[in-house]
C-alpha cells in the first residue's frame, strides 16, 4: 500500500484524516453560520466562537439542572442560544444600521469578550466532561482502523445541517427571501417584504448553527469557557480561504481544510497549527476573492 | 497655535509625573500609548481595522529582548532591531492583507497574527509559557544607568515623544491627507491617479514598525517578553484604546490608553481583578453603541457646539 511505502502505519493515517474531518465539520458548520449573518446583516460574527461555547455549556446545564440528555439538548441549545441570538440583533445590533460595518465586528468583539470573561469567572478555564449518548458508545472496527460511532456521527450530522441550510436557502420560499435580502435589501423592502424581520431571523439562526456545533462538540472537547475563542481566528481564516459567496463553498472549504489539518499532523505534525493560516496566506496571492468568492 | 501650547503642557506635565506617580506604571501606559497611537495610524487615518497588531508589539518584544540579552546589544540598538523587524512582518502581512478590504482585512490580520503567535509558542528562544526572563535594561546612551526607575522614565518619554512626532508629523503630511482621501473614498483617490495600495502599504508599515517600538521598549522596562504580548487579545485591547480615546484624532489613543491601563491596575488589586476581560467587553460594547467618536471625539465636538 502507498502508506506502507510512505512509512506511516495506516491507521495513524486514517485515525488523523478522521479526526481531521470532524474537525472540518465544525470549520464547516461554524463557517456557514457566519456566511448566513454576513449575507444579510454585513457583519462578521466575533462573538460566534463565544455562542458555540453557549452551546455546548446550555447542553451540560440542560443535563445537569432539568436532566435533559443529549438528544434533547441537540434540538433545545440551537433554540435556547438562537433566541439569544435574537435579542442580541435586535436590541445592539440593530441599533448599528447605517453605520460602518466595522462596528458590527467590533461589537460582537466586545460581547465575546463579555460572554467569555463571564464563564472563566464562574467556571474556571478547565473543562467540565460531558459523557458520549448511550447510543452512541463503542465503534467498529474497519479492518484499517477503528471508527467510534460518536465521531461518526458528528460527522454525519454535521452535513445533514449543511444540506437542510442549502435546502433552506436555495429551494423555498423564504430562502429565495433570504437571498434576495443578500443581494439588495432595499429593493426587497420595497417589494413588501419585512426584511428587519428576516435580517433577525438570519442571524438568530446562523447562531443557532454555531450552539448545534457546540453540542455537537460537549462530548469530544469537554465543555469549557475558552472552547471557541482559538477556534473562531481559525474559522475566520477558513472563510477567507472559501470566501464569503456561497453556502456550498462554505461547507466545502470547511471539510477540507480539515482533512488538510490532518494530514499535516500525520506529515509535519509542527506545521499543524499554523497550516490553515498558510493556506490561506496562499490564496490571498493567488486568488484574492477566495476559491469560491465572487470578485467585488 | 493652541494645540501647541496643548502639547506643551502635556509635555511639561509628563517630565514632573515621575515624582508623583509610580514611574513604572507611567511607563507602562507609555508604552501603551504609543501603541495605541501607532495603531490609530492605520485604522483612524487609513480606514483600515487591523486585528492583528500584537504580533508587531509582542514580536519586537521577543527580538528586542532577545537582541539585549542573548546578543548583548546596547539598549537603543536593541530597541530599534526589534522595531525594525516589526517593520519587517509589517511588509509581510500588509502585502497580503491590503489585497482585501474592510471585514475581510481585519479577519486576514487575525488569522496571520495568530500564525505569529503559533510561531513564538514553538520557537525555542522564546521560553514558551515562560516568557523571555531578565532581559538587561542596560545605559542609555552608555552612561545613564537605566536600572534606576528615573532615568528609565525619562528614557522611555524621549522614545514615546519620537514616536509620537512621527505619528503627527506623517498624518499632518501630504502622505497623511491622501491616506485620509483613500478612507474616506478609495474609488476617488483611484481616480485622481493615486496607487491606493502602496499607500495603504506604507502606512501599515510606518504603524507596525512604531507599535514594534512600544513592543520593544515596554521588554526594556519590565525586562520581560511574554505570550501575552502576541495574544490576540493584546490586538483587541488596543483597539479599544484607540476607540475610547477617539479614531482619527491625535491624542485620543494617548487618553484611552491612560484610562485603559488605569483601569487594568486599578481593577487587578482590588476584588474585581478576575472581572477585567468583562468590564474591558462591556465598554467595548457601550462605545460602539453610544460613543462612536471616542473621549476627544466627544470634547472637539462639545469645544465646536459652544463656541
Amino acid at each position: 500500500m502507498l502508506t506502507d511505502l510512505l512509512g506511516i502505519p495506516p491507521q495513524v493515517l486514517f485515525g488523523q484524516l478522521l479526526l481531521g474531518l470532524i474537525n472540518g465539520a465544525f470549520y464547516a458548520v461554524l463557517s456557514l453560520g457566519l456566511a448566513v449573518i454576513f449575507g444579510l446583516l454585513n457583519i462578521v460574527n466575533f462573538a460566534h466562537g463565544a455562542l458555540y461555547m453557549l452551546g455546548a455549556f446550555t447542553t451540560f446545564f440542560l443535563a445537569k439542572y432539568i436532566g435533559v440528555g443529549y438528544w434533547g439538548a441537540l434540538i433545545l441549545a440551537p433554540l435556547i442560544v438562537g433566541a439569544l441570538g435574537i435579542l442580541i440583533e435586535r436590541f445592539l445590533l440593530r441599533r448599528l444600521t447605517g453605520v460602518d460595518h466595522l462596528y458590527g465586528l467590533l461589537l460582537t468583539f466586545g460581547l465575546a469578550l463579555v460572554i467569555e470573561g463571564v464563564f472563566v469567572k464562574m467556571f474556571g478555564a478547565s473543562g467540565i466532561p460531558y459523557p458520549t449518548p448511550e447510543a452512541l458508545k463503542g465503534g467498529v472496527n474497519l479492518g484499517f482502523m477503528f471508527l467510534p460511532y460518536y465521531r461518526a456521527w458528528v460527522v454525519v450530522a454535521s452535513l445533514i445541517v449543511c444540506v437542510a441550510t442549502w435546502a433552506l436557502f436555495e429551494r423555498t420560499k423564504i430562502g429565495a427571501y433570504l437571498r434576495a435580502g443578500t443581494e439588495n435589501p432595499q429593493l426587497l423592502q420595497a417589494f413588501g417584504v419585512n426584511v428587519p424581520i428576516l435580517t433577525t431571523l438570519a442571524y438568530g439562526y446562523g447562531v443557532a448553527l454555531a450552539a448545534f456545533a457546540g453540542v455537537l462538540a460537549a462530548p469530544i472537547t469537554q465543555v469549557s469557557p475558552l472552547m471557541g475563542s482559538n477556534l473562531i481566528i481559525v474559522v475566520f481564516a477558513v472563510v477567507v480561504i472559501g470566501g464569503m459567496g456561497s453556502i456550498v463553498g462554505a461547507v466545502v472549504t470547511g471539510l477540507a481544510m480539515g482533512v488538510v489539518e490532518g494530514l499535516t499532523k500525520v506529515f509535519w505534525p509542527e506545521a499543524s497549527a499554523t497550516v490553515i493560516f498558510l493556506v490561506m496566506a496562499i490564496v490571498l496571492v493567488l486568488r484574492p476573492a477566495g476559491l469560491f468568492g465572487k470578485t467585488a | 497655535m493652541n494645540t501647541k501650547v496643548g502639547y506643551g503642557i502635556a509635555l511639561a506635565l509628563l517630565l514632573v509625573a515621575p515624582f508623583l506617580i509610580y514611574p513604572v506604571f507611567l511607563m507602562k501606559l507609555l508604552c501603551f500609548a504609543l501603541f495605541a497611537c501607532a495603531f490609530n495610524l492605520i485604522l483612524g487615518y487609513g480606514g483600515l481595522l487591523s486585528f492583528g497588531h500584537a504580533a508587531f508589539f509582542g514580536g519586537a518584544a521577543y527580538i528586542t529582548g532577545h537582541a539585549i540579552k542573548i546578543w548583548g546589544l546596547p539598549t537603543e540598538l536593541g530597541l530599534l532591531v526589534g522595531a525594525g523587524s516589526a517593520a519587517a512582518l509589517g511588509y509581510l502581512i500588509g502585502l497580503l492583507a491590503i489585497r482585501r478590504q474592510g471585514i475581510y482585512f481585519a479577519m486576514i490580520t487575525l488569522a496571520l497574527a495568530q500564525m505569529v503567535y503559533f510561531i513564538f509558542t514553538s520557537a525555542g528562544f522564546t521560553g514558551g509559557e515562560n516568557g523571555l526572563q531578565g532581559v538587561p535594561r542596560g545605559y542609555a546612551l552608555g552612561i545613564f544607568d537605566l536600572q534606576n526607575n528615573l532615568t528609565m522614565y525619562y528614557f522611555v518619554l524621549a522614545v514615546f515623544v519620537i514616536g509620537f512626532l512621527i505619528i503627527a508629523r506623517a498624518v499632518h503630511s501630504p502622505f497623511g491627507q491622501i491616506l485620509g482621501a483613500i478612507r474616506d473614498n478609495e474609488d476617488r483617490a483611484t481616480s485622481l491617479g493615486y496607487d491606493v495600495d502602496r499607500y495603504k502599504h506604507l502606512a501599515f508599515v510606518l504603524s507596525a514598525g512604531l507599535a514594534g517600538l512600544a513592543g520593544a521598549t515596554k521588554t526594556v522596562v519590565f525586562q520581560l517578553a511574554s505570550l501575552t504580548d502576541v495574544h490576540w487579545h493584546t490586538s483587541g485591547e488596543v483597539v479599544l484604546m484607540t476607540l475610547l480615546g477617539g479614531l482619527g484624532t491625535i491624542a485620543g489613543p494617548v487618553v484611552g490608553a491612560g484610562v485603559i491601563v488605569t483601569l487594568q491596575n486599578y481593577l487587578a488589586s482590588g476584588p474585581l481583578g478576575a472581572w477585567v476581560p468583562v468590564v474591558l467587553g462591556t465598554i467595548f460594547v457601550v462605545c460602539v453603541l453610544a460613543f462612536r467618536r471616542g473621549i476627544v471625539g466627544e470634547l472637539h465636538a462639545l469645544l465646536k457646539k459652544s463656541f
